[in-house]
């Protein structure tokens, strides 16, 4: 395929995106909102046929962001889908192990630094932090204490 | 008689004398076969993506070339990546050729690594001991280079820290035939040995659908068929412009990881021999003023796979997030796929074929319930794999392990 | 300590290895000690696979949280007396990882907490290389 036909395709499932931004030639922004990316994930995973990387999670001023990272190997494009979750007190997504098993650990450790949900996810368990860590003690968002060096 | 099929579980880890890193595998068996997988991690954590935080852009490649000892030039190149992007920086023609050659140093030297532990998980202890000799050399050209056998400290935002001294590269040359000559002598014994072919071939399968679903990059993928590599799909440095081949196999069985790593080390000579004689002349490193605002990728082939790392800046000098993904994260979980189903002796090489750098990934292993036996720990499991070797050997009639030239 | 105690911890030190949460790096440099180049089973040095069997423990890495407890239960298991030795700088004072938020401490920070008394010596470097980590096992063992 080429960089206009993968353009062409991305196009096709505009209904469901905010907007596609693009930073660099090859690295593409997919922005849609979280009931959305259940949705857009398996488009790029099982019709565009991009390989999953790793999905990131980020403490935004008024939100949370979940980055799904996809690579296009034949033209060395990344695809990123960019997930934004308004609620902060209760925030949740679709998981999307099910269909990507390669996805079950990187949804796992959002869950433990972050705090996000995941729903129907098959194996929600501790998976970085210590089995003595707190509960409700998340290290990746903003307001996280920082230990003082001693 | 039958034998009871009661549920039992076994235990790998934590800490076994040869197997550096912590991990805790839980395996439950029925009999003798693997029935299900849980691992557990967290020993290995230590919080790296918030300490970027608090460190300023060129302060933090080595911070992360201390995330593994042995992809130590792979996570700095591919961090550096990200924020010259971001930046819109381009390095120097040189500082690309001195970047290929160190990385492809350092898949030289972790290769071999992998083939003598290989070798001493299946009971050949002289392949261990022969390949760790042999990889000394490619230490010591290393050292020469940048000054430290690992954590080479030479990649910065712009360019290069350290420039090869134009002196000394005759001398890398002649060290490279030697180490290639050697390597052949091992490739040979190791791929020509039946025992070997019969004891690897068909163990450990991951097919090329189940390395799809779990996203598994680098020589575990391309045993498998699945035909990707970051150097040759998204060329970074000085890879497009040199002349390389990527291996593949299509069996993904222990054997075939075997294979695809051992010609990959002497596609790695090629490599750096290339790049040593057309080294271009010109400056190593080029000036850097701020990085912007904005978001980047940097992505870069390790031994294992492919070191992912994303950086956002707000425009200060310290990045807003960061976050590391290394090659073990996604090839370990396919463990899963290629050890269920499989007989208990041939767990650990199994597990050793995906070459698993814990430190990578956070190992940690403690998997256990109140309730659950532990009928036998790494120990055991190893002495079990090596003593199938032993059996095999003894029913062909062999009566030595095999014999180098 | 007595005398063929002494003896036997100076002249042939077995050793156990942990990864208290290291990067890999020190514990290669360890394995190394063993390979052609630098072999230390021609000193009476042997790497060994449980800690009731060990003289001497090298520990390498930052002990994280979650190592914490089974590092000092490794510690209570090895035979009495015996040698912690702290191998690299983040076994010796955590070194770039000091902010961290899982990180527990130095490693005689964590053994002292159930044992003041244990003995512990320091190898620094990162990674030390292993004629460093040799000398240092020597020096130390000298010094008993």
């Amino acid at each position: 395929m080429t960089y206009e036909q993968l353009k062409e395709k991305i196009n096709s499932i505009s209904d469901k995106l905010i907007k596609v931004e693009q930073t660099s030639p090859k690295r593409l922004y997919l922005l849609c909102e979280s009931e959305n990316a259940y949705k857009v994930n398996r488009f790029v995973f099982e019709d565009l046929k991009a390989r999953f990387v790793v999905a990131t999670g980020i403490d935004s001023d008024n939100c949370y962001e979940i980055i799904y990272h996809f690579s296009y190997d034949q033209l060395g494009t990344f695809l990123n889908v960019k997930a934004f979750i308004r609620d902060r007190n209760n925030p949740h997504i679709e998981s999307i192990t099910p269909f990507i098993p390669g996805a079950e650990w990187t949804e796992r450790e959002i869950h433990d630094i972050l705090g996000v949900e995941f729903k129907n996810h098959p194996n929600m368990k501790k998976l970085i932090l210590a089995d003595n860590w707190p509960d409700g003690k998340h290290p990746i968002k903003k307001d996280y204490e920082y230990k003082k060096l001693k | 008689m039958k034998i009871s099929l009661k549920k039992s579980v076994l235990a790998i880890g934590p800490f076994h004398p040869l197997q550096e890193e912590m991990e805790f595998f839980q395996l439950t068996v029925d009999g003798e076969i693997v029935t299900d997988i849980d691992v557990r991690l967290s020993y290995n954590h230590r919080g790296i993506e918030k300490i970027s935080e608090t460190m300023q852009f060129d302060q933090i490649p080595f911070l992360v070339s201390r995330i593994c000892g042995i992809c130590s030039a792979s996570h700095p190149l591919a961090y550096i990546q990200a924020v010259e992007e971001l930046a819109g920086i381009i390095p120097p023609d040189r500082a690309r050729y001195v970047r290929t050659i160190i990385n492809e140093l350092e898949r030289l030297h972790s290769h071999i690594l992998w083939v003598g532990l290989a070798g001493h998980f299946i009971g050949y202890d002289t392949v261990f001991m022969w390949a760790w000799k042999y990889r000394e050399p490619v230490l010591d050209i290393l050292e020469k280079i940048t000054g430290n056998r690992n954590n080479y400290g030479n990649v910065k935002v712009g360019g290069c820290r350290e420039d090869i001294d134009d002196a000394i590269i005759a001398e890398i040359l002649k060290e490279l035939d030697k180490i290639e000559k050697k390597m052949d002598m091992i490739t040979k014994a190791v791929l020509d040995d039946p025992i070997l072919q019969a004891r690897l071939k068909g163990v450990g399968v991951l097919t090329k659908q189940d390395a799809i679903l779990y996203a598994v990059t680098g020589p575990t993928a391309r045993a498998s068929g699945v035909d990707i590599d970051v150097r040759r799909d998204d060329p970074y440095a000085a890879y497009g412009e040199l002349d390389w081949k990527v291996i593949t196999q299509t069996k993904g069985d222990v054997f075939a990881k075997a294979v695809v790593r051992l010609l990959e080390i002497f596609e790695s000579i090629k490599i750096v021999r290339q790049a040593l004689k057309k080294l271009p002349k010109g400056p190593i490193s080029v000036e850097v003023k701020q990085i912007p605002a904005g978001e980047a990728i940097g992505h870069a082939e390790a031994p294992r796979g492919e070191t992912f790392h994303y950086v956002r800046s707000d425009g200060g000098n310290r990045p807003v997030r960061h976050k590391v993904r290394a090659p073990s994260y996604v090839n370990v979980p396919s463990f899963k796929a290629s050890c269920i189903g499989a007989n208990i002796s041939d767990v650990t090489i199994t597990l050793a074929a995906v070459d698993p750098c814990y430190s990578c990934t956070e190992r940690l292993a403690v998997v256990g319930g109140a309730d659950s036996k532990v009928l036998c720990d790494g120990r055991e499991l190893l002495r079990l794999s090596r003593s199938k070797t032993e059996q095999m050997r003894k029913q062909a009639g062999f009566k030595e392990g095999f014999k180098f030239e | 300590m007595r005398w063929w105690k002494k003896v036997a911890l100076k002249k042939s030190p077995w050793v156990f290895h942990v990864n208290a949460g290291a990067c890999n790096n020190c514990d290669i440099e360890i394995v190394d000690c063993i390979t052609p180049r630098f072999d230390v089973e021609r000193f009476g040095v042997k790497l060994v696979g449980s800690p009731r069997h060990a003289d001497a423990l090298l520990v390498t890495g930052v002990v994280t949280e979650q190592v914490t407890p089974r590092l000092q239960e490794v510690y209570r298991q090895t035979a009495k007396p015996c040698v912690v030795f702290a191998i690299g700088a983040c076994a010796c004072d955590r070194g770039i990882f000091t902010p961290g938020y899982h990180v527990a401490g130095p490693v005689d920070k964590v053994i002292r907490e159930i044992d003041p008394n244990a003995i512990i010596a320091y190898v620094p470097g990162c990674p030390p290389k292993p004629e460093a980590i040799i000398s240092g096992i020597v020096k130390a063992l000298k010094a008993l």
